[in-house]
């Protein structure tokens, strides 16, 4: 076990289920520190007049990889850290600023070998409508 | 597959990627704490590696930044490590998706890494979507290498280009 795990897996079981708030009101400024720390300076994200009168859409909006790292947050902060083999998701809905997300995981599999075991899991994070905004799924090793 | 550019990883880098995303994890920059785990120090959060962005000198949308300097021009497309799209120009900003992001972990990303990230393209499909038109899906796949040639990331990155602009 080379990570830092927060959970044994006597801590999960299929059907168990973990959830939290990623982001309350998302602002423009952490979109912008987004870009900076993520290299990504398309202007959809940060350019109003370019989002709005070039691309058609109703305000500027996050990257889908900034709701992808907040999803992370929530396993990480659940899971621990350096303990994930997988992380995957699909970009189903975007995020604008005054969004509100809450990141959901729940255990579909656990696979146990020698001392440690698999666990899979199945990810959607929701907006304050409850709207998926992006689905995916992760598998991550917990000791025994 | 392109020959590759590298991508070094370090503490600053990973500070401003942790401090975007919200995170209190001191594992992300507290060297003392970090120590006293398992981990024996500084790791990045799980999605950093798309990061790369600002070491491929042929990442389309890197903004103002001229460094570091594009390769000549007959030199081979490095793809899209660290996001999607191609090789820059000619890239319409206002139609470009992000559609999927996959992430396959080796070994954990530490600050005084200097990995080498090699793009290849995946499979490519297209569908009709609702409200943009024919929607064209390309994946390219990144590999992120350490210094012994040792697998530490694989990154799989779905792009879709639309016709006209999708709204949420």
């Amino acid at each position: 076990m080379t990570g830092n795990p927060r959970l044994t897996l006597a801590d999960v079981k299929v059907g168990t289920a973990h959830e939290a708030k990623v982001v309350d009101n998302l602002s423009r400024t952490q979109i912008v520190q987004y870009a900076a720390g993520s290299g990504d300076f398309n202007p959809i994200h940060h350019d109003e007049t370019f989002a709005t009168k070039v691309a058609g859409y109703p305000s500027v909006f996050a990257h889908g990889m900034l709701t992808m790292g907040l999803t992370g947050r929530m396993l990480t902060d659940w899971l621990g850290d350096g303990v994930l083999k997988s992380f995957g998701v699909r970009f189903v809905k975007q995020v604008f600023p005054g969004d509100s997300l809450v990141a959901k995981a729940t255990v579909k599999e656990v696979q146990e070998q020698g001392g440690e075991g698999l666990v899979e899991l199945e990810l959607v994070t929701v907006n304050q409508r409850g709207e998926p905004v992006v689905q995916g799924s992760a598998t991550a090793v917990l000791p025994r | 597959m392109s020959d590759g550019h590298s991508f070094h990883v370090d503490r600053t880098g990973i500070l401003l990627f942790a401090s975007a995303l919200g995170e209190t994890n001191p594992i992300y920059w507290d060297e003392d704490a970090a120590k006293r785990t398992n981990l024996g120090g500084v790791i990045a959060p799980p999605t950093f590696a798309i990061s790369a962005a600002h070491w491929n000198p042929d990442y389309a949308l890197k903004g103002v930044r001229r460094i570091p300097a594009s390769k000549p021009k007959d030199a081979p497309a490095a793809g899209a490590s660290g996001g999607r799209g191609g090789g820059g120009g000619g890239m319409n900003l206002a139609r470009v998706l992000h559609g999927e992001q996959r992430f396959e972990y080796h070994k954990p990303l530490r600050p005084g890494m200097t990995l080498t990230v090699t793009t290849r393209p995946g499979k490519s499909w297209s569908k009709e979507g609702k409200k943009g038109g024919k929607m064209n899906f390309s994946e390219s796949v990144s590999e992120y290498r350490d210094e012994k040639g040792e697998l530490v990331v694989v990154a799989t990155s779905v792009g879709i280009v639309t016709e006209k602009a999708v709204e949420g």
